[in-house]
């Protein structure tokens, strides 16, 4: 691997990892924040209008880092991937203008009016606005995720030109879009989401009911968000398998990796943790034997190729970052499933919000998809390699040719740098913000401190 | 090859790029003008006014940014991974102007301290001018020609990009960005702040007729490739005519306090002077400075024929709904601005 080849990459990397944190608590919060305010509209309750405007508020500061970094990532295909430009263009590019087109625009404008349009609009046109930027984000996945799996299972193409000059062609754009794994990982993307952005609404409000502030808002919005939540990690569980059939199917490498499975022709095992040793082609853990073959063909003994039928230079080469990445995400979807139900199950008792051992829990939950939704990514994205497109470009071949190793270098420090500052930042003003809490003037909650920001701002 | 209306696909997707690309100056062109301009508003009133005049609509306008590079990229996918990999630093110190002014529009109100305000004020304003001469400066090499020999590879060095010509039509963006900006700033803003707008809405359009004559002496005298278009169809003369003569509208329309039709001209003059340059251009994409062999021609970059009948499809469905979006948002928010609790 050359210079230029590894700066690339771990800028790439770097980039869209730091671009991930947001747009999943975009989708996720935006679902939350219909819900919030279509009940407003409903009951007339003071009480989801608050909390709709606090939560805006938190999404107008996680969407504007989203779509900050976002554009990085556009122009990265072009700056650092200029060959995989070429080579996808057909196919990536008019995934990705499609996302502009349809998704981006409708999310960016509606969110003015979501944020400077409460005096402006009614609130009809308001909650309007709310779905269409909903939407918008839900969209935006969509292309974002047909176009990362036509990377991963390509279909309706065909190849045109040889050596460097050869490009991928659409045939039947339908069949590009919906390729074999769109749909398996598109839903597992978008439920992933769902959790973080819930996860988030649950985390702030159990902090708020240990502190005993906002107690009518917090348990409001932990209700609304419990059920996202408790509904969505289950569907992952279902998602998750037929993503994971989807890999079996197409990606036998890639699957091989994810539960380190050398023999050419063994049955193959489930690991619940463990650790391979690629060298010695051994993988030692706690597993359930022939529990690998049992999911993908529902028979024990039925054999699974493993990476030894797999040419070496077509092999994933971190196959223990794979393994780990893997194995991390379903324990984290387990936990996200226990916890969520244990919940449901504390507040039919009614005793949910008096735990305070499980509130505490939950102020820390918030990491779970987070890392979950990371990892998952890496399990994608890194069991691919050697291939950018699966199969058919390899990423030492997708480089820009007119960069030099010491330009990127000189853009990894920078981003580095900013983005270190970045997230330092929000985190910062997403603490404030919390403290800050709702405003709060309705009457059945008058313990609450009145706040001063609703005094007319021109005086200041 | 294909044809849609009797025009081929690849000059669909040229005519097509080039609007979004001139929707983005028209439209980012202001919010990035009233950002180069935001220090020179002293009192803190005046900026959280000139801020909020465009915190609505600002994010709808980069979107015609997003939308286009993703069109580039889709429809000629040779030129897109060109152009942004030879303009490699250019565009990551583009990028990283792009991250720091979103931060600092978000950022500014959410704390009451003074520095922290000064601290967001001079990012914003100095994000927004590097944004302004970076286009400027990559448009400037594109219309030059960059060193592409027959295989359309990179043969030149990074210090090749500031070179005396690009750095005046960088200056030049700038400056038209600036009087755009104060001209839609006026329409925005009362009493102290509106006096002041005036003053900075006369002094910009000068200097942008200033630059724009040396502009178009430098460009004849030195890049004749661009106007050689005219030799062979001298009726489309009228089209630098027309520009000329809107922008002298500019100077009368402030002169005359008119400045609704003062930001429909400065409007216009943007997307004149992109027809020019496209004129210029077609039917390359990028030019050569040193071998025509390596200029890219829109059919040699083109995608497949099929995708961009697709997309065209998609941008006759989706753009209107865009434009329809981007109207109801600034008739949402027409009129002055007014603070209120949730402004930044």
């Amino acid at each position: 691997m050359d210079n230029v080849e590894l700066l690339s990459r771990i800028q790439f990397a770097f980039t869209i990892a730091f671009h991930y944190i947001y747009p999943p608590l975009s989708i996720g919060l935006g679902v939350c924040l219909v819900i919030m305010e279509g009940l407003y509209l409903k009951t007339k309750d003071k009480v989801y209008e608050e909390l709709t405007r606090f939560w805006v508020r938190i999404f107008a500061l996680i969407f504007g880092i989203g779509v900050a970094t976002g554009i990085v990532m556009e122009f990265e295909f072009g700056t650092n991937w200029a060959t995989y430009s070429r080579y996808v263009g057909d196919i990536f590019g008019s995934a990705l203008a499609a996302e502009g087109i349809f998704a981006f625009a409708l999310e960016s404008a509606f969110l003015g009016i979501l944020l400077f349009g409460w005096n402006r609009v009614s609130p009809r046109v308001h909650f309007m606005a709310t779905v269409l930027v909903a939407l918008g984000s839900i969209f935006s996945a969509l292309w974002i995720v047909v176009a990362n799996s036509w990377q991963q299972t390509p279909s309706g193409y065909r190849i045109e030109g040889t050596g460097m000059q050869a490009r991928a062609i659409v045939t039947d754009f339908w069949a590009m879009v919906f390729n074999p794994s769109s749909i398996e990982r598109y839903s597992h993307v978008l439920i992933g989401a769902l959790l973080a952005g819930s996860f988030l609404v649950l985390s702030v409000s159990a902090w708020y009911i240990l502190k005993k502030k906002y107690i009518v808002h917090a348990e409001a919005a932990f209700r609304i968000a419990l059920w996202v939540a408790a509904v969505s990690s289950l569907a992952q569980l279902f998602t998750g398998s037929k993503s994971a059939e989807v890999v079996t199917k197409y990606q036998p490498a890639k699957l091989a990796a994810m539960e380190g499975h050398f023999e050419k022709s063994a049955p193959g095992d489930m690991y619940l943790m463990g650790w391979v040793n690629a060298k010695e082609q051994k993988t030692m853990g706690l597993k359930i034997p022939g529990g690998l073959s049992f999911l993908v063909h529902h028979d024990v003994n039925a054999p699974i190729p493993g990476l030894n039928s797999i040419k070496p230079e077509n092999r994933p080469t971190a196959i223990n970052f794979v393994f780990q990445t893997y194995h991390l995400m379903i324990a984290i979807g387990m936990a996200l499933i226990a916890l969520t139900l244990f919940a449901l199950f504390m507040l039919y008792r009614g005793k949910l919000f008096q735990t305070r051992w499980l509130m505490g829990v939950f102020v820390f939950s918030v990491l779970l998809p987070q890392i979950g939704n990371q990892v998952g990514w890496y399990t994608a994205e890194v069991g691919r390699q050697p291939w950018v497109v699966y199969g058919l470009l390899r990423t030492s071949d997708a480089l820009s040719q007119a960069v030099k190793a010491e330009h990127v270098l000189a853009s990894l420090i920078m981003f580095t740098l900013i983005y270190v500052m970045l997230f330092g930042l929000f985190l910062y003003l997403l603490n404030k913000k919390i403290q800050h809490g709702p405003d709060v003037v309705s009457e059945d909650e008058t313990s609450s401190r009145m706040n001063p920001s609703l005094s007319p701002i021109l005086n200041e | 090859m294909d044809t849609v209306l009797g025009i081929d696909l690849p000059t669909w997707w040229f005519l097509l790029i080039g609007a979004l690309i001139s929707g983005y100056g028209i439209l980012d062109g202001f919010d990035l003008g009233a950002g180069a301009l935001h220090l020179f508003f002293r009192k803190e009133q005046s900026r959280r006014i000139a801020l909020n005049a465009i915190g609505p609509v600002w994010d709808g306008n980069e979107v015609w940014l997003v939308i286009g590079a993703g069109s580039l990229f889709a429809a000629f996918p040779l030129v897109y991974g060109t152009i942004l990999s030879v303009f490699y630093l250019p565009f990551m110190l583009f990028l990283v102007a792009i991250i720091f002014r979103g931060i600092s529009i978000e950022f500014r109100s959410k704390e009451k301290m003074n520095w922290w305000h000064q601290l967001w004020d001079v990012s914003y304003c100095l994000s927004s001018t590097v944004i302004s001469l970076l286009l400027g400066l990559i448009l400037g090499n594109l219309i030059q020609g960059i060193p592409l020999n027959a295989n359309h590879e990179f043969v030149g060095r990074l210090h090749d990009f500031f070179n005396p010509y690009a750095g005046l039509i960088a200056i030049t963006v700038l400056s038209l960005f600036m009087m755009h900006g104060a001209m839609y700033l006026l329409m925005k803003t009362e009493d102290r702040l509106y006096a002041k707008l005036t003053i900075i809405a006369n002094n910009t359009s000068k200097f942008f007729i200033l630059c724009f004559m040396a502009t178009s002496m430098a460009t004849l005298i030195y890049v004749p490739h661009m106007t050689a278009i005219f030799k062979g169809h001298p009726e489309l003369f009228i089209l630098p005519m027309a520009a000329l003569l809107i922008v002298l509208n500019i100077r009368r329309s402030i002169e005359k306090r008119q400045y609704r039709r003062g930001f429909v001209s400065s409007a216009v003059t943007t997307a004149l002077l992109l027809i020019l340059f496209a004129m210029g251009l077609y039917p390359n994409l990028v030019l050569s400075n040193i071998d025509p062999r390596g200029n890219i021609s829109i059919y040699e970059a083109a995608s497949s024929d099929g995708s961009l009948r697709t997309m065209l499809l998609f941008a006759f469905i989706g753009m209107p709904l865009v434009c329809t979006y981007t109207v109801f948002m600034f008739w949402t928010f027409r009129g002055k601005v007014k603070l209120e609790e949730h402004s930044y």
